[in-house]
């Protein structure tokens, strides 16, 4: 990424001085992307309907309907009124998600009951919803092992991802927040390498937040935990698991909605061509 | 070289319409049930088998404390069968019910329920998951399957165990389950009549129901009468080997 010797620099235009077009996603990074694009799309929409056939998490080992709620979404209809009612509690407060959560209306306008609405899930019952959960997370799981096994053997998390010396001075951090406050993008050398922000998010959600989803994912299964029982002890329990699995994909789709609007910001036919053809333009140093 | 590119950034184009145009047509004709059956089943033959290689050496699933035991423990499927045969045999406590243990077997065995009562008897207290995500601690009392599959001898050619059930989910058709000889054989795969220290209630499938631990909710088929050895399931409802997996449930719930 940060310009070597597989870097191809191409004059542009009639200034080639002033554009330079670098190569800065590898086959192997492009490809994983992307394979991972489609895995987390159809596991968060089929994962919204498991969640949705018991639409309440838990703490502990052991959760059903009576147990004090970690989240419950529900739909219901107003005692008074007979109007449908969506509540969201987290904890022991509730919160009125009528049109968001717990019930929301269909394109004719109807009321459906339902914690997440039906667009956003995937799998007509709950069986194909597992079919589905279950054939992503496989290969997510292929997927995400060749990109760290290439990651480190190529040098890419090293190269690419880990905060590099000057980076991590209190003075370049602080202008790096300052940066991204005013949204401010990098320009010339600069945008040859990641920034500190981005380089410690894209490590989270690599080495913490998608390994955590594995995991606790792993951990609701029954014939997993017989060979694995330490993974109970590491989550809390079956419950805790298949809540913080929760929070994690929660976490996950920040992680992309935030990653999707600095890609707007920042040039998206230009990011866009980076993550398909790996080569990405770089602006020019501001002269003066 | 550049007609190079140009073809390659006309296949993304065109690859990227495609899924545009599906995307916008309905996700239902790309992922219903019968286009992608094949990729699913693949999906399911998976895990089926990362997991045989996980469990090769047979652990046991954890096991807890009677202190563990959640304060209920939610009934799931049938909660009282019906039918008269099934009131009759509540209301005798089950004088004239019997296991008949047959099908690919040397020897068939009708048994009692006192008399399966005074097998020697495994004792756990473990974790039900459903599939639908909520869980309960229990303990549960019972013969290990492994041991009523020595009295009666397996034949040559067996493969499935099924466990045939007193109670029709839907008119018609009654709850049937089936493991195969790898969680058969299993130490925590029992038979269980006692549950809580107490009878094994009618709601959680009484006199008995079956304990396959490592499995989720509904491979535990309740209200158990017949053990049959069979070499294949399709003869068997609807071939798929148990009530919900005719309805198009996992036939391996390991997860």
């Amino acid at each position: 990424m940060a310009v070597s010797e597989q870097a191809a620099t191409i004059g542009v235009g009639a200034t080639p001085a002033r554009r330079e077009i670098i190569y800065r996603h590898s086959v192997l990074v492009r490809l994983t992307h992307w394979v991972n694009v489609l895995c987390l799309t159809l596991l968060l929409m089929s994962g919204l309907k498991l969640f949705n056939v018991h639409p309440a998490l838990y703490w502990g080992n052991y959760g059903y309907p009576g147990v004090p709620t970690v989240l419950a979404i529900d739909g219901m209809l107003d005692r008074a009124t007979g109007q449908p009612v969506g509540n969201t509690r987290i904890g022991d407060r509730n919160f009125d998600t009528t049109g968001i959560l717990g019930v929301t209306y269909d394109s004719d306008g109807r009321p459906r009951r339902g914690a997440f609405p039906v667009w956003a899930t995937l799998g007509s019952g709950l069986a194909l919803a597992r079919d589905w959960h279950f054939l992503m997370a496989w290969l997510f799981a292929i997927n995400g092992t060749i990109y760290l096994l290439a990651g480190l053997i190529s040098g890419h998390f090293r190269r690419d991802l880990a905060p590099a010396a000057a980076q991590l001075r209190p003075r370049h951090i602080l202008s790096d927040i300052w940066n991204h406050l005013r949204l401010r993008r990098a320009r010339g050398e600069d945008a040859k390498s990641y920034n500190l922000l981005q380089k410690l998010t894209y490590l989270a959600v690599i080495f913490l937040v998608l390994p955590a989803m594995v995991l606790t994912g792993l951990t609701m299964s029954p014939a997993v935990t017989a060979v694995l029982p330490f993974l109970f002890d590491l989550f809390g329990g079956r419950q805790s698991a298949r809540t913080i699995h929760f929070i994690t994909a929660n976490l996950l789709v920040i992680f992309v909605m935030v990653h999707i609007i600095e890609v707007m910001l920042s040039g998206a036919f230009n990011l866009m061509r980076s993550m398909i053809t790996g080569r990405y333009a770089i602006r020019p140093e501001r002269t003066s | 070289m550049s007609r190079i590119i140009i073809t390659r950034r006309g296949l993304l184009v065109a690859g990227a319409a495609s899924i545009g145009s599906t995307l916008l047509t309905g996700c239902d004709p790309l992922f219903g049930e019968s286009s992608m059956r094949p990729l699913l089943d693949f999906g399911q033959w998976m895990s089926l088998h990362a997991h045989r290689v996980l469990l090769t050496a047979q652990p046991l699933v954890r096991e807890y404390t009677l202190a563990d035991i959640s304060p209920a423990f939610p009934p799931n499927g049938t909660e009282m069968p019906d039918g008269d045969d099934y009131f009759d045999l509540v209301s005798s406590q089950f004088a004239k019910w019997r296991l008949k243990i047959d099908g690919l077997v040397l020897r068939e065995i009708s048994l009692s329920l006192d008399e399966i009562k005074k097998l020697p008897a495994r004792t756990q207290v473990t974790q039900h998951s459903c599939d639908e995500g909520w869980s309960a601690i229990g303990q549960w009392t019972g013969v290990p399957l492994a041991y009523l599959l020595k009295m009666a001898g397996l034949a040559s050619g067996a493969r499935y165990i099924v466990f045939h059930c007193l109670d029709e989910l839907e008119q018609g058709s009654f709850y049937y389950e089936s493991i195969d000889l790898f969680d058969a054989f299993h130490p925590q795969t029992i038979l269980a009549y006692g549950m809580n220290g107490e009878a094994l209630p009618v709601q959680h499938g009484a006199p008995l129901r079956l304990r396959v631990e490592r499995q989720i909710g509904y491979k535990n088929a309740k209200y158990v009468t017949r053990i049959e050895a069979v070499d294949a399931l399709d003869h068997l409802g609807g071939g798929k080997g148990g009530f919900w997996e005719d309805r198009g449930y996992q036939w391996y719930a390991g997860l």
